[in-house]
């Protein structure tokens, strides 16, 4: 697999948008990264109490590719997110709560127990929500699905640009080839990011793709393409600034390629086995996402060690209230499991076996009239 | 006022409802400048523009994932698949994406998947498909196949009005074969309504789409042999109007069901359940089925008339049911 490149690498003009950012906005990063880590260690343990209802998918490692990269969209804007972007859901907004909820099927979750994981959104025709999608798993699909919600930014002329998360997987699909393709035409406003972290559940990227790097695939979409160290949480933010403002600009697609390494396996249950010895070790030893901001937070950038601590702390806290929040909630109604399929629901429920037993078994009876089964053998018609 | 084909009765209903709600707008290839492969829709770049009329790659994965985004965001999107074969592409998108976007994530999908179905044109493999049955299996879909102008028209409205999303089929065999007068102002055929369109009481069939016309041409020449035949239109295959089947088979007591679509999985299949499970105690004769063989369609027209179904096969099946 590709080597992540380590450093940042700096534009022409000597200038990076993270430069722009706050000190503020720069420990706000710090908080986003470390309370997604901190969320999925809860998760985990949840887990292993089988509080969590079915798998569970870790972004460890990843943290600064989600958190950067959505850190450069604006509340109007709409993301859609992989299963490991985490990060990402919770720059967008989020919260601990809902994710806890989520993964624990709570009756008041996002999805009332519908859906599972991080597969939630909050999106409005009105534009006044939280801006991420609800994915599904074939992932490749969310790419013309972005590509229209663009669309609709383009044809209202409203300042508002897409983001959508692949994987190197899905970059295999056609439904990746046809919604970049459709936005390139018609110049969306969307920013795709394929997040290369080596592995498509255990398929390496070399079994996945011929092509050296993901970005390539930009030139023959006539798109920008541009590509960053994924465990550099200021990297990131800069690449996806620039394709964010590149798109917001009216100049149409941009192709991110982030390079970053899943430490853990495809969920919870994966052992990895197919990973050569040392890969891991090496990924977590030396090239961590959140231990290499916290160096250039504080050798760049003056933090204290009391600062982080006490981010740390109230992450913590965050987490456990949330956990005793999602905890109380009860388990769905059975019954709700057959609403909300159409805008309109159905007058009547075929499962006439679900409804009132008796009642019904009367009914039928009683409706049989006396001349059935009866015709006559010369196949006349019965009066 | 003068009569309009089926063809001419959905561009009506398009430039109806593009004028009506800003909302409203069509992707599809070559539907622009060109008016689409049979001319549905012609006119419509010249009047809407390019932000309305979108001429799209030859993609049906990206058009329908892209009408489904752009409906979540409060847009009404009219997708033309330029024959509805191609339709198999956006299979996945369908199913997995549009059809459960609203029960697991609440996102509403008011969008319409339209375009030329069916055979009887010598169109061959791959021109002449009817794919209504592998939706009909998935909850969240909606399909309507008209079988009249001013159904086509009606129901087109209904559909680009409804909250969901709507599979439209439109029967290329009558594009230009039936026409009607237009009713007055703003004619909308609601989905989920069948249509008497004879009334009889020895032998019911069931159908829809261009086997309605075959289903009326059998029961004249039945009407010869003092066989009263009453034919229903469904309009509408999901939801499907249960309560207009179970009435017609409660008159006359027998049922035929005829559609063009192959045999095996087929939309006569489930109605016969349905029929079996709700109103056998009606019946005085098994339910039997009209259709088109299980073959994938031939070019040749000796061919393609022996595979599909035909007025004579309606006629023969319709005897048998009275004989018994």
């Amino acid at each position: 697999m590709a080597k992540a490149r380590t450093g940042r690498a700096t534009p022409a003009n000597g200038a990076r948008p993270s430069d722009a950012l706050s000190r503020e906005r720069k420990l706000e990063l710090y908080y986003w990264m470390k309370l997604t880590r901190q969320l999925e260690e809860r998760l985990v343990n949840l887990y292993r109490q089988t509080k969590v209802v079915g798998g569970l998918f870790r972004s460890l490692g990843q943290e600064a590719d989600a958190v950067g990269s959505c850190f450069a969209l604006e509340q109007r804007d709409v993301m859609s997110p992989l299963i490991r972007n985490l990060g990402a859901m919770l720059v967008k907004g989020a919260t601990p709560v809902e994710v806890l909820k989520q993964y624990m099927a709570k009756a008041d979750s996002p999805t009332r127990g519908r859906e599972l994981n991080i597969h939630f959104g909050d999106i409005g025709a009105a534009g006044v929500t939280r801006g991420f999608l609800g994915q599904i798993s074939p992932l490749g699909d969310m790419v013309p699905v972005m590509t229209g919600v663009t669309m609709s930014f383009k044809m209202r002329g409203e300042d508002r640009v897409g983001l959508v998360y692949v994987g190197d997987g899905a970059t295999s699909t056609g439904a990746f080839h046809e919604g970049i393709n459709f936005a390139a035409v018609q110049k969306c406003p969307l920013v795709v990011i394929v997040e290369n972290n080596g592995y498509a559940y255990s398929t390496p990227t070399h079994k996945q793709t011929a092509a050296r790097f993901f970005v390539d695939k930009a030139i023959g979409y006539g798109v920008l393409g541009l590509q960053a160290d994924g465990n550099d949480v200021l990297a990131t933010y800069d690449v996806t600034k620039t394709a964010v403002d590149h798109a917001r600009a009216g100049n149409g697609v941009a192709l991110v390629e982030l390079i970053t390494y899943r430490r853990k396996g495809h969920a919870e249950h994966d052992n990895q086995s197919y990973v050569p010895a040392g890969e891991i070790e090496k990924w977590a030893e030396e090239n961590d996402p959140i231990d290499r901001y916290v160096r250039v937070l504080l050798d760049e950038w003056g933090a204290t060690d009391s600062e982080l601590a006490a981010i740390d702390a109230r992450i913590l806290r965050e987490i456990d209230e949330a956990t005793d929040l999602a905890e109380l909630s009860g388990t769905p109604d059975a019954r709700e499991a057959l609403l909300g399929v159409y805008a309109e629901p159905p007058a009547e429920q075929p499962l006439w076996f679900r409804r009132d037993v008796d009642a019904e078994s009367l009914a039928y009876g009683q409706e049989r009239p006396e001349s059935w089964g009866t015709w006559s053998a010369d196949g006349a018609k019965r009066a | 006022m003068s009569e309009i084909t089926y063809l001419e009765a959905i561009r009506e209903a398009l430039f109806e409802e593009m004028d009506r709600d800003r909302n409203v707008f069509c992707m599809g290839e070559d539907i622009g400048a060109f008016g689409g492969a049979f001319k549905v829709t012609e006119g419509l770049l010249a009047k809407f523009g390019e932000q309305r009329v979108i001429d799209s790659p030859i993609s049906e994965i990206a058009l329908v994932g892209a009408a489904a985004g752009a409906a979540h965001m409060g847009l009404r999107p009219v997708v033309e698949m330029q024959f509805i074969d191609f339709i198999a592409n956006a299979y996945d998108m369908l199913t997995n994406y549009v059809a459960t976007a609203r029960y697991r994530a609440f996102l509403p999908c008011p969008m319409v998947v339209r375009g030329p179905s069916g055979g009887y044109v010598r169109g061959g493999p791959f021109h002449s498909q009817n794919p209504e049955a592998g939706f009909l299996h998935t909850p969240g879909l909606k399909i309507v196949y008209p079988s009249t102008a001013a159904d086509a028209k009606g129901l087109m409205k209904a559909a680009i009005r409804d909250d969901d999303c709507v599979l439209f089929f439109e029967h290329k065999y009558l594009y230009r074969r039936v026409k009607d007068v237009m009713p007055d102002g703003d004619h909308v055929v609601p989905i989920g309504k069948a249509r008497v369109a004879r009334e009889g009481s020895d032998v019911s069939i069931v159908t829809y789409a261009s086997t309605v016309w075959k289903a009326l041409e059998a029961a004249d020449l039945l009407a010869a042999e003092g066989i009263s035949v009453e034919v229903i239109d469904l309009r509408s295959l999901a939801p499907m109007d249960d309560e207009a089947i179970f009435r017609t088979v409660k008159k006359t007591n027998r049922l035929l069901i005829v559609h063009e679509d192959t045999r095996t999985g087929g939309m006569a299949g489930e109605i016969t359940a349905r029929v079996n499970e709700t109103c056998f105690a009606w019946l005085d004769a098994p339910v039997l089925r009209v259709t088109a063989a299980d073959i994938p369609l031939p070019y040749a027209p000796a061919l393609e008339d022996y595979v599909l179904p035909q007025t004579a096969d309606i006629v023969r099946a319709v005897r048998r049911l009275t004989a018994y």
